[in-house]
């Protein structure tokens, strides 16, 4: 490896960090927006105009706030908890590839890596729960290492149709195997039990049981305020740009465009920024509009129903690839 | 010293600390900590290897389900007792004897054990070409089937005799 090379892997790491922390400020903005006027509100208004500037009026706050620490907590694991969570989303980002050519590693095991992350982050939240040393933290931690290795399973098992379909895990290689049509149509079931999966996993409504306000105050992030709830706050928002991103590349044709016309110009990028934003805001507006499950029914809808239906998926995607032969 | 074996000087002396450290530590869910951390050295030094299906799927099992599977367990127990007791027995330094004879001995006989098997089919070279996870599943399905089947047997004995002891009742 050359000094230029070393000089490249930089550059691109530095612009899609910054892209994505950018958007993860945004993220929560578009959520408030959406939300808001979802339920006949305005949303923030207040800071910029129409509250544009909010995200960054936040952030200063948390920023500046105290640090409060609970006396028994276990320090180093308490402090140390929320930088995983940070750590394993945005080093996701690596393999993603943003247009042709364009990811920091160009991995042949990309799908496995953001597999490997995703379990990762998950500590984060059930480290949390029990270095805070408090009853409602301790239980949101529980609830979410049950949750996140059962609906791992289903979501690592829908990703196997695809990656049969393309006949390789390299992120970059699924994107070109859907320059014809988008696995979306060829993997409906697949893609129904991702979607669900990932909403489960980075513990969205109406799977948000680990933090769920009316019963466990904030879950694991009871105890935490100040920049390291900020932390959580953002490894919550960038598992979900993450995982829109992995939605996107193996179900909706990544950086495929229409390639015609007045489009044949449009930066690829653009493509898949787009469709990073619709998949968010499928997240928003299932948040707005679903009730939260009752966690007895979250497990048996992974494990009775997702389960065995991503197994048989891969069966049934083996048998007419075998018989289209 | 070369740079790769730099590399696999690291990589041994940390995972033998981090090991000493999993089996000293008070809190128990301090030691599943520092396995973590341990597993995330041996994923790497398969990456060195160049396994990186090996060391994805070293993450995944490892770290990601059995190692949380640990702490849910350690979580439930209230251990809070067992961090104000003595860690070890009293025979510890006879353990400690027996281990420090025992590298003793290791160490002196390494240098005389020469394994030289023959070169298999799949250098590295052949598996780059077809791809790590293709060629780890063609040679599964066909050489080492009966194995392979086996190990699975195996594990579906231990589900059914989990989900046996969780069943309260059995009609």
């Amino acid at each position: 490896m050359t000094i230029t090379d070393m000089f490249w892997i930089f550059l691109k790491t530095f612009i899609a960090v910054n892209v994505l922390l950018l958007h993860v400020a945004y993220v929560v903005y578009f959520e408030r927006k959406v939300i808001g006027h979802m339920q006949a509100r305005l949303g923030p208004m207040r800071v910029g105009w129409h509250g544009l500037l909010q995200p960054i009026a936040d952030f200063l706050k948390l920023f500046f706030k105290e640090d409060i620490i609970p006396a028994n907590a276990d320090k180093p694991i308490f402090y140390i908890a929320p930088v995983i969570g940070v750590i394993s989303a945005v080093s996701s980002l690596a393999v993603i590839p943003l247009w042709k050519n364009f990811s920091i590693a160009n991995l042949n095991i990309g799908i496995l890596y953001m597999l490997a992350l995703s379990s990762v982050g998950a500590y984060s939240v059930i480290l949390a729960g029990w270095a805070s040393n408090s009853k409602y933290s301790f239980l949101g931690g529980l609830r979410s290492s049950a949750q996140v290795i059962s609906y791992e399973i289903s979501m690592g098992l829908s990703l196997v149709g695809v990656m049969m379909m393309s006949s390789s895990a390299n992120l970059s290689d699924i994107v070109r195997a859907q320059s014809g049509h988008w696995f979306i149509f060829s993997q409906p079931v697949a893609c129904l039990i991702f979607v669900m999966s990932a909403i489960a996993e980075t513990n969205r409504a109406p799977f948000d049981l680990p933090e769920a306000e009316t019963e466990l105050v904030a879950g694991y992030a009871t105890e935490y305020s100040g920049m390291r709830f900020g932390l959580f706050f953002m490894a919550e928002y960038a598992g979900m740009f993450i995982m829109s991103a992995l939605g996107t590349i193996c179900f909706l044709g990544g950086w495929n465009g229409p390639d015609f016309g007045i489009f044949a110009g449009v930066p690829k990028i653009v493509w898949l920024l787009l469709k990073i934003y619709g998949c968010i805001f499928f997240y928003f507006w299932i948040r707005a509009t679903l009730p939260r499950y009752r966690y007895d029914q979250l497990m048996s809808l992974g494990w009775k129903i997702f389960i065995p239906l991503a197994l048989a998926n891969i069966v049934v995607t083996g048998l007419i690839k075998i018989l289209w032969k | 010293m070369s740079t790769p074996q730099l590399f696999f000087a690291y990589f041994a002396v940390m995972m033998t600390g981090l090991s000493l450290m999993v089996v000293t530590r008070k809190n128990p869910v301090h030691s599943v900590l520092y396995m973590l951390i341990l597993f995330a050295h041996i994923a790497a030094l398969y990456l060195f290897l160049n396994a990186e299906f090996l060391a994805a799927i070293q993450i995944i099992i490892y770290a990601g389900a059995i190692l949380v599977l640990f702490l849910f367990v350690i979580m439930m127990l209230n251990l809070r007792k067992e961090e104000t007791e003595k860690r070890f027995q009293k025979q510890w330094p006879l353990g400690i004897g027996i281990g420090v004879v025992l590298a003793v001995f290791l160490i002196m006989i390494v240098g005389k054990i020469a394994v030289i098997a023959p070169l298999g089919p799949y250098s590295i070279d052949a598996v780059r070409s077809d791809g790590h996870i293709m060629t780890v599943g063609k040679v599964l399905y066909s050489e080492f089937l009966l194995p392979f089947e086996i190990a699975s047997l195996i594990l579906l004995v231990a589900v059914v005799g989990a989900v046996v002891l969780a069943k309260r009742k059995i009609e």
